[in-house]
Formats: structure tokens, C-alpha cells, sequence
């Protein structure tokens, strides 16, 4: 069965600053969706508030007409390596072994079976050999594929991944973004908030362009135009084929 | 030492002095360790001088000093919650802002219950002048709060390291906060008698701190802890016993003591350890 996520007129207001307005779309399973806008447009907390991790003013997200809170064990999410604290005492491999805590449940340790699917999980995003390493030790390309193990290892039918091509190398991008394709192949949906422009096309099916308010929603050829990143952005775009990159 | 040891198969006292004080090192070790990761290094503070006005009230009431105690150390914890979520204010700001008003409002009502002897043993521990029900009170509470622990290790680790991730599969992280919060004031409470209120933050952040130091595990770092708190509490006594000194910044002085040892010599993150790897690389680069 398909999956169906439906975001619904959502407003989320800081202090009474708001910061996301009547944002609407709905996307299908199979799929591999951007989330793209300037800085300070709202992606991060777009992606906060389909979570369901700040309270919203209005409005609602599905999935299959179910809220959020009741589906959250189909949902695997990968923070901002930002939001990290790179010091904390834990290995790779009990980094990984994390993402099979959800669907564990309360009372129940990790036995011998999800300590092995931790590691294949790890050894898809190429990082077995750094599995006794502590995690601050890694590089940030190297961060980033081990929380992408980690959600691999919820497996998960919804992901969610803030900027996770920020700041790191480009095998490990490329490891990244193979992985995303391949979980869409497999008829999974995957949203990614993203702000290199430079491969938006290569990379993504689908795109959520948003300034606060959406700008369109919708597939990547529709949405990404001159016109669109133009309103988006608020400054002139040159949309040469092969060259999306602003003026 | 062997004196020591001698009185302590001796006399009882002596013996319910060193049972508390194991406990006490062990569960601050444990609640510590998450205390140092979390960053509510203040908080512990905060809490442990907040129970002051509830001891008092207890005083006054001539019941047992833990129900006041519990009492006010979980308003101090939900006052400051209401201050940080409700305004502006930073959280270290209302940390500072409740905990010093409750500790305030602690020594003047003990000053008006008119007993500076307690308020002394209060404030810096008399671990020899241990009662029965005191010891009792020590252990149940470290019974339960092992066992929390032990429960819901996976829980606690998990929303320690990454809060956002629980939320997301749905642990609730508020509920955890507070509870992480209350087991805090029950460790406190018990510590009061062993280290006092001053200083029962040097049993909570600095065996956890040490431990922080020498391991890249958590589960690891936890028994580290509660072994250098057991230790350092052993220690604190023997030293109170020998030489008639309050037995809170004597075992202050011996976590400290255990951590300088860890910063410089840790095989991981050891000062000098770390100068001597650095010096070879250069020798052979």
C-alpha cells in the first residue's frame, strides 16, 4: 500500500512572529522531496512541525488520515549535525544500534539480532570499520552516514533529513544520496531540507519551495523555474539549463 | 587505617556512617552522569540548595525532613520550568533567580526555628551523627533510584543524547526532564545528612565528570561514577572520623582530587597523556 503524508493549511508562529503560513502539499510514497528555500524561510521548522515536534497554530499533517503522533514508529528522523553533541560517551556501532529503540519498546534491551542488523546498517553507508570508534572522532561526511545508519536501522517507511549534505565531503554525498534514491526505489518517502541549489535537479523527484508561505510544491520541473526561485528568493534567477545557480 | 577498620566492626555509628555514605557516593555517581551530560550541571545545584526551606518547614512541623524537602526541590524544578518556557529568560537566568530565593527563604526560616547547630549540619554534613532512620531512608531511596535507572537505561540515554530523535518516536522527553528532575531531589535529599546542601554538587558533577574523561561509553562512565562517589564518600568519611572535620568538604576535596588524577593521566583525554602522544608524533613525523 502506498503511503499518503497530507500537510494541511499549517501555521507555526514564534513569540507571535510568524514563521510558516497556511503551508499545504501531499506526497506519495516513492518518492525523494526537497524542501528548499532561503535562509530563514522556514525549512527547518516545516520539517519540525510535520514531525510534530513544535506545536503548530493551525492546521494538521496525515499520514494515511492518521496524525502524526499515533504513526511516529513509521517515521525515522536524522537532525542537523548541528544539533549533536559530538562529545556525549557512545560508540558508532551504539549509534546505530539506537535507531532499533523505537520499535523495541519500553523494558526490552537489545539482543544479539539488532546488535547484527546495527552493523549491516552500518556497513550499507560504508562505516563498519569506525563501528568501536567514539562518535566525535569522525569527520562530519562520517557523522552524517552513521545517523543515516541509525535510521536505516528503524526501518522506517517515512525519513526526514535536516541539511544532511551540510558540510562534509563529496564521497560521502554521494554515499548519501545513493542510499536516499535507493530507500525511494523501494517505495519509500523521503523528504530532505536542502539549501545547495546547485544540484537540485540531479538530486530530487519532487520539491517544497517555501518563503514562509508555500511557493509551490510539486515535481522539480514544475516547481524550480525562474519564476518561482525568483519569488521565492526575492532576487533575480538565471535558470540555464545545467547551471541553476543564482545571480 | 587498620584503626579505622577496627572501629568499624566496633562501633555502629561508625558502621551506619559508612553504609550511607557508600550509598550516597554510588546513587550521585549514577544520577550525576546523566546530570553532566544533559548540561544540568546548575540545576543539580540549584536543586540541592532549594530544599533548604523544606528541611526547615519539616523542622518546624517535627516531621521526618524528607517530605518538605521533596516538596520544595520539585516546586524549585517546576518554577524554573515555568520561567524558561513561559518567558525570555535564559535558563541558567532562572536557575539562578529561583534557587537563590528559595535557599534565602531556607536560612531564614531555620534561623527563626532557632537551631544554627542544624543549619550548620545542614548546610555541610555530619555524616557520623547518622540515624537509623536516616540510613534506612538513604537506602530506600538509592534502591529506587537504581532501579529507575536500570529500567529505563535506554530511554535515558537515548533522550540524553538525542532529545529530538525521542520526540520524534514518540518517548515523552518533558516527563523524562522532570522525572530526571525528582530523582535529583531524592538523591539530594539523601546526600543532605552525608555532604550537605553546599556541596552535594561536588558528589553529582565532579565522580561523573572524572569518569566523563577516561571512557567513550555510557553505561561505563555510569559505574565509573558510582565508584569514584562511593569512593571519594569513603574516603571524606574516614578522614571526618580521624580528624573531627565535616564530612562535606572533606569528600568535596577527594572527587576533586580523583579528578585532577583523571585530567592529567587519563589514557583518552589525560593532559599530559595527550602532550607526551603529541611530543612522540613530532619526535618521529
Amino acid at each position: 500500500m502506498k503511503d499518503q503524508l497530507r500537510v494541511h493549511d499549517v501555521s507555526v508562529s514564534y513569540y507571535g512572529n510568524p514563521v510558516l503560513v497556511d503551508v499545504s502539499f501531499t506526497f506519495t510514497s516513492g518518492n525523494l522531496i526537497g524542501i528548499l528555500g532561503p535562509n530563514g524561510a522556514g525549512k527547518s521548522t516545516l520539517m519540525k512541525a510535520m514531525l510534530s515536534l513544535i506545536p503548530n497554530d493551525k492546521g494538521s499533517v496525515e499520514i494515511n488520515g492518521k496524525p502524526i503522533k499515533e504513526v511516529r514508529k513509521q517515521i525515522a528522523y536524522v537532525p542537523q549535525r548541528s544539533n549533536i553533541d559530538w562529545n556525549f560517551p557512545i560508540t558508532v556501532k551504539d549509534t546505530v544500534l539506537l535507531g532499533t529503540y523505537p520499535k523495541l519498546g519500553l523494558f526490552h534491551r537489545p539482543k544479539k539480532e539488532h546488535k547484527e542488523w546495527a552493523m549491516q546498517c552500518l556497513e550499507q553507508v560504508g562505516m563498519a570499520d569506525f563501528a568501536n570508534q567514539q562518535i566525535g572522532e569522525l569527520s562530519g561526511g562520517q557523522q552524517q552516514r552513521v545517523f543515516l545508519a541509525r535510521a536505516l536501522a528503524q526501518q522506517a517507511d517515512i525519513f526526514f533529513l535536516d541539511e544532511p549534505f551540510v558540510g562534509i565531503d563529496v564521497s560521502s554525498e554521494e554515499v548519501i544520496i545513493g542510499i536516499l534514491k535507493r530507500l525511494r526505489d523501494e517505495g519509500k518517502l523521503v523528504f530532505v531540507v536542502h539549501h545547495d541549489l546547485t544540484k537540485v535537479k540531479q538530486y530530487f523527484d519532487e520539491l517544497v519551495l517555501i518563503n514562509k508561505n508555500l511557493i509551490a510544491a510539486g515535481p522539480v520541473q514544475e516547481v524550480f523555474t525562474t519564476e518561482n526561485m525568483t519569488r521565492a528568493y526575492q532576487r533575480p534567477f538565471s535558470m540555464v539549463e545545467g547551471s541553476e545557480v543564482p545571480l | 587505617m587498620i584503626e579505622f577498620i577496627h572501629d568499624l566492626q566496633t562501633y555502629a555509628f561508625l558502621q551506619k556512617a559508612f553504609t550511607t555514605s557508600i550509598m550516597v557516593g554510588v546513587i550521585c555517581g549514577v544520577i550525576g552522569s546523566f546530570i553532566v551530560l544533559r548540561g544540568m550541571a546548575l540545576m543539580g545545584d540549584a536543586i540541592s540548595h532549594a530544599i533548604l526551606p523544606g528541611v526547615a518547614i519539616s523542622y518546624m512541623l517535627g516531621i521526618n525532613y524528607f517530605y518538605g524537602a521533596v516538596l520544595t526541590g520539585v516546586l524549585t524544578a517546576f518554577g524554573i520550568g515555568a520561567i524558561t518556557q513561559n518567558s525570555r529568560i535564559k535558563s541558567d537566568s532562572s536557575i539562578g533567580l529561583v534557587f537563590s530565593a528559595f535557599f534565602a527563604l531556607g536560612i531564614i526560616l531555620i534561623n527563626r526555628a532557632k537551631s544554627a547547630t542544624d543549619l550548620t549540619q545542614i548546610l555541610f554534613g555530619n555524616v557520623l551523627a547518622v540515624r537509623n532512620s536516616d540510613m534506612w531512608l538513604t537506602l530506600a531511596i538509592g534502591g529506587l533510584v537504581l532501579l529507575v535507572v536500570i529500567i529505563f537505561y535506554k530511554e535515558l540515554l537515548i533522550s540524553s543524547f538525542d532529545e529530538t530523535m525521542a520526540a520524534a518516536y514518540g518517548l515523552p522527553t518533558r516527563l523524562i526532564h522532570y522525572a530526571i528532575m525528582f530523582l535529583l531531589t531524592l538523591v539530594t535529599v539523601a546526600s543532605l545528612q552525608t555532604v550537605g546542601v553546599i556541596l552535594v554538587v561536588s558528589l553529582l558533577i565532579t565522580p561523573a565528570s572524572t569518569a566523563y574523561l577516561m571512557t567513550n561509553r555510557l553505561s561505563v562512565m555510569v559505574v565509573l561514577s558510582a565508584i569514584f562517589g562511593a569512593l571519594s564518600a569513603v574516603i571524606g568519611l574516614y578522614f571526618s572520623f580521624l580528624y573531627n572535620m565535616p564530612s562535606g568538604p572533606v569528600i568535596a576535596l577527594v572527587t576533586t582530587a580523583l579528578f585532577v588524577l583523571a585530567f592529567l593521566f587519563s589514557p583518552k583525554q589525560g593532559l599530559l597523556v595527550r602532550k607526551l602522544k603529541s611530543a612522540n608524533r613530532k619526535r618521529y613525523a
